[in-house]
C-alpha cells in the first residue's frame, strides 16, 4: 500500500458518506445496545427503506456518543441534531423530520456543558465512524500516522516525539511513556513484544471498553507504531472476556487491517512487519498488573512476580516487552500526526494531554467524557456531570477504583492530574469516577472496596492475602454495629502493613479507600462505633449491643 | 501432530469438541494455549467438566494440577453446570451504590438462591459480576447474556418470573 492508495480509500469513503443528504448515526456501543439501540437502528433502516430514501439517507451504527444515561442516542448529520432516549416507535418521526425542524420531544441539546466542556483526542472518532469499517477510520486520517512513522521517521525519531509529548501511562501509575519505549528499544533481544493492556478490571471504569468498541483501529495503529519504535514484530491485546463486543470488534478490526496490508508483512512497502493477536482474560483483577498479565498470556495463573527485572527487560517468554494501556496507545497516532509539541501544549505542567473518564454514580449525566488534564473536579461533576441526582448533596468522588481513594467536598476545586490526586491520597487510576451523595455510607464503601481486593487477591504474598481479610473483618464489624473504639487504630496499623509489605500494586494500593475514608470521614466511622448509627442509613446496624 | 488420535476419538464422540481441538491446533498445542482452550471448552459446554480438564491437560502435555489451578484461579471459569437461564447481577461500584445488593436480597427472598447457586429444578442460576462496564446504566443485570440497565428489585423479580414461567 502506498500513501496515495491509502488516501484514495479515505477519499472514496468520504465521498460516499457525503453523497447522502442525511446520515443517521445510531450509537451501537454496549451502553446503548443494552437499551435496544440495535432494534432502533433496524427500525430506522426499515423506515428509510419503506419511504424509498435509501439513496438519500444513510443509517449507520457508530461508537459511543458519550451520554450513556440518555441512551439510546441517535445523531443526525450534517445538521448536528442529537436525540436521546429514542425508541423503536420514534423511527418514523425521526425520518419524517429529516431536513426540517427536529423532533422536539427527543431533542438533546449538544450545546450543554456536557458536550462543550470536553476536548476530544482519544475519542475524536467516537460517535462519528462505524467501528467495524476500516475505510471510515482511514477517511478520518486513520493509518496516516503509521505511514509517517514508517516512511518518514526512524524509530528514534518516533520515540523522541512521544517523549516530547509528555504522554504518561493511562493505566494508572502515570509512568512516562517515552521513557518506557526507550528502555524497551535499548534492551537487546531478537524477539520483542508489544502488549496492549485491555484488562480493565476496575469496577466503575469503562473507558477502555468504549475505545475498543468505538474506534478499535486507533489502538491497532498505536500498537504498530510502538512496535516499529521499539523493534517488536508481535503484539498481543489482552482483553477481558467480560467484554464480548469489544473482543468481536477488535478481532474484526485486525482482520480488516490485515486484508489491506496495514498489519502483517511489509507494511507500506517497508521491511517492517507487525502481527497482532487477541488474548482473552478470564476475570482476574490482578491480571491488570503487568507481570501477572504476562503470566496470564503465557497460559498460567495470574500471579505477579517481584520487579525488577521489569517487563521492559524480561517480559513475555523472557523477551523485552512493552506494555501499555489501551488509552495510551490510542493517544499515539494523533501525537505522531500532529507532533509531540502539540500534545505537550495541552494539560498541566506535568500531566499532558487529555484524560478519558467514565463518569458514573449519583450524578445526572453519566457516561464517557474526555477533558484536558487539569480540569477541576467541580467542573467534571457539576458542569460536565450536570450535578448530583435528585438535587441531593455531594459527598465524595471516588477515583482510581479499588486502588484509589474517596475525595471529599473540600478538594472539589483541585485540578485533575497525577500529582494533585496523589497528594490527597488517591490516584488517577484508569479513569473511573464514581460520584457519591449523602445516601452513600463511606464505611460501607470502604468495606466494598476491601472486599473486592480480598476476593481478587491472588494469594501469593501473605500481607495481601491475609491482611485484606483482617481489614474486611474489622470493617464488617463496624458496619454491623459491633465496632470498638480501638478499631480505628487497628485499621490504620493493618493498612500500613499491607501497603508497605505487599508484593504488587494490588496489595500496596488496596488500603487506599480505607485510609482516605478514615482520613476525611472520621465522623462517620465514629458514628458507627460510638453511637451505633449509620448516618447514611445504608448499614444494617445490630442494635442489641447498644441496649446492653 | 500431537494427540491426533485422541482428538479424533473426541471429535467422533461429540461435535462440540471440534471447536476445542481447533483452538489447540491454532496455538500449536503450546502450553500458552491453555486459557484460550478453557474458554473454548466453556463456550462449547457451558462449564468445565473434570473430564474436559483431563483431556485438555493431556492434549497440551500439562499436569492436571496446573490445568485445575488455572481453571479455579480465574473467576470467569465455572466448574459447575449452569442452569437453563442465568441472571448476573453486577456488583461494580456504580451498581453497588445504586443498590444492587438489595436486588440480591430480593432474589434470595423470592427464589431462595444466593450468588453462585442454581435453583433445584436447574432452571435459574444466579451469579454476580465485578463490573461489566455498563456503569452509565447502573444498576445493571444480565439475563441470558442480554444486559438490562437501570434495574430495581421489582423489575429484576419481574424478569426472573418471566424466565421461570416461560417454559411451563
Amino acid at each position: 500500500m502506498t500513501i496515495e492508495e491509502l488516501q484514495d480509500i479515505g477519499r472514496i469513503e468520504k465521498e460516499k458518506q457525503e453523497g447522502f443528504k442525511h446520515r443517521i448515526h445510531v450509537c451501537v456501543a454496549a451502553g446503548c445496545l443494552s437499551c435496544q439501540s440495535g432494534l432502533v437502528k433496524e427500525a430506522l433502516e426499515k423506515e428509510v427503506g419503506r419511504r424509498g430514501l435509501e439513496s438519500w439517507v444513510l443509517v449507520k451504527g457508530v461508537g459511543c456518543l458519550g451520554l450513556c444515561t440518555a441512551g439510546p442516542m441517535v445523531a443526525v448529520e450534517p445538521n448536528k441534531i442529537l436525540y436521546q432516549g429514542v425508541a423503536v416507535s420514534d423511527a418514523s418521526d425521526i425520518v419524517e423530520a429529516l431536513g426540517g425542524p427536529s423532533v422536539s420531544r427527543l431533542d438533546c441539546s449538544n450545546q450543554v456543558p456536557f458536550f462543550t466542556r470536553q476536548q476530544k483526542i482519544v475519542l475524536e472518532n467516537c460517535g462519528l465512524i462505524d467501528p467495524e469499517s476500516i475505510e471510515e477510520y482511514i477517511s478520518e486520517t486513520g493509518y496516516e500516522a503509521l505511514f509517517n512513522a514508517l516512511r518518514m521517521m526512524n524509530p528514534t525519531g518516533v520515540i523522541e516525539q512521544i517523549s516530547k509529548s509528555g504522554l504518561r501511562g493511562r493505566g494508572g501509575a502515570g509512568f512516562p511513556t517515552g521513557l518506557k519505549w526507550t528502555t524497551v528499544s535499548k534492551t537487546k533481544g531478537n524477539v520483542k513484544f508489544v502488549v496492549c493492556n485491555a484488562d480493565e478490571g476496575d469496577p466503575g471504569a469503562f473507558m477502555d471498553r468504549s475505545v475498543l468498541e468505538s474506534d478499535p483501529h486507533r489502538v491497532l495503529e498505536g500498537m504498530a507504531i510502538a512496535g516499529y519504535a521499539v523493534g517488536a514484530h508481535y503484539g498481543f491485546i489482552y482483553v477481558r472476556a467480560e467484554y464480548p463486543l469489544a473482543v468481536k470488534r477488535i478481532r474484526t478490526a485486525i482482520a480488516r487491517a490485515e486484508r489491506l496490508g496495514l498489519l502483517g508483512h511489509n507494511i507500506f512497502n517497508t521491511t517492517f512487519s507487525f502481527d497482532v493477536t487477541v488474548r482473552l482474560g478470564a476475570g482476574a483483577f490482578v491480571c491488570g498488573e503487568e507481570t501477572a498479565l504476562i503470566a496470564s498470556i503465557e497460559g498460567r495463573r495470574g500471579s505477579p512476580r517481584p520487579r525488577p527485572p521489569f517487563p521492559a527487560e524480561l517480559g513475555l517468554w523472557g523477551s523485552p516487552t512493552l506494555i501499555n494501556n489501551v488509552e495510551t496507545f490510542a493517544n499515539v497516532p494523533p501525537i505522531i500526526r500532529k507532533g509531540g509539541a502539540w500534545f505537550a501544549g495541552i494539560g498541566t505542567e506535568k500531566s499532558k494531554g487529555t484524560k478519558v473518564f467514565a463518569l458514573a454514580g449519583q450524578v445526572n449525566n453519566t457516561g464517557l467524557i474526555e477533558a484536558p488534564m487539569g480540569t477541576t473536579l467541580r467542573e467534571i461533576v457539576f458542569d460536565i456531570g450536570g450535578g448530583i441526582k435528585h438535587g441531593r448533596k455531594f459527598k465524595a468522588i471516588q477515583t482510581g477504583g479499588p486502588s484509589g481513594g474517596c475525595i471529599p467536598e473540600q478538594f472539589l476545586d483541585m485540578s485533575m492530574d497525577y500529582e494533585s490526586l496523589a497528594k490527597v491520597g488517591s490516584i488517577m487510576g484508569s479513569g473511573g469516577l464514581i460520584v457519591m451523595d449523602e445516601t452513600s455510607c463511606m464505611v460501607d464503601v470502604a468495606k466494598f472496596f476491601i472486599e473486592f481486593c480480598m476476593s481478587e487477591s491472588c494469594g501469593k504474598c501473605v500481607p495481601c492475602r491475609v491482611g485484606t481479610v483482617q481489614i474486611y473483618n474489622v470493617l464488617r464489624r463496624i458496619t454491623e454495629g459491633d465496632g470498638k473504639p480501638s478499631d480505628i487504630a487497628l485499621l490504620e496499623e493493618l493498612c500500613d502493613l499491607v501497603k508497605n509489605t505487599s508484593l504488587c500494586g494490588l496489595g500496596q494500593t488496596s488500603p487506599n479507600p480505607v485510609l482516605s475514608t478514615i482520613h476525611y470521614f472520621m465522623d462517620e466511622y465514629k458514628a458507627h462505633i460510638e453511637d451505633k448509627v449509620c448516618p447514611a442509613g445504608t448499614c444494617h446496624i445490630n442494635h442489641t449491643e447498644k441496649s446492653q | 501432530m500431537h494427540g491426533t488420535e485422541a482428538e479424533q476419538a473426541k471429535m467422533n464422540e461429540d461435535r462440540r469438541w471440534r471447536l476445542v481441538n481447533r483452538t489447540m491446533r491454532l496455538h500449536g498445542h503450546q502450553p500458552d494455549a491453555l486459557i484460550e482452550t478453557l474458554h473454548a471448552v466453556q463456550e462449547a459446554f457451558g462449564f468445565l467438566e473434570l473430564d474436559a480438564l483431563k483431556y485438555v491437560a493431556e492434549a497440551l502435555h500439562l499436569p492436571l494440577s496446573l490445568v485445575y489451578g488455572v481453571a479455579t484461579f480465574y473467576h470467569f471459569f465455572t466448574l459447575k453446570p449452569p442452569g437453563e437461564h442465568t441472571c448476573v447481577v453486577c456488583l461494580g461500584t456504580a451498581c453497588y451504590i445504586a443498590g444492587s445488593s438489595n436486588m440480591l436480597k430480593a432474589i434470595d427472598k423470592e427464589v431462595g438462591i444466593k450468588p453462585g447457586d442454581t435453583t433445584p429444578d436447574g432452571k435459574l442460576s444466579l451469579l454476580t459480576a465485578r463490573c461489566m462496564g455498563s456503569c452509565g446504566l447502573a444498576p445493571a443485570v444480565v439475563f441470558d447474556g442480554a444486559v438490562h440497565g437501570k434495574m430495581s428489585s421489582t423489575s429484576v423479580l419481574e424478569n426472573i418470573r418471566r424466565l421461570l414461567n416461560h417454559d411451563d
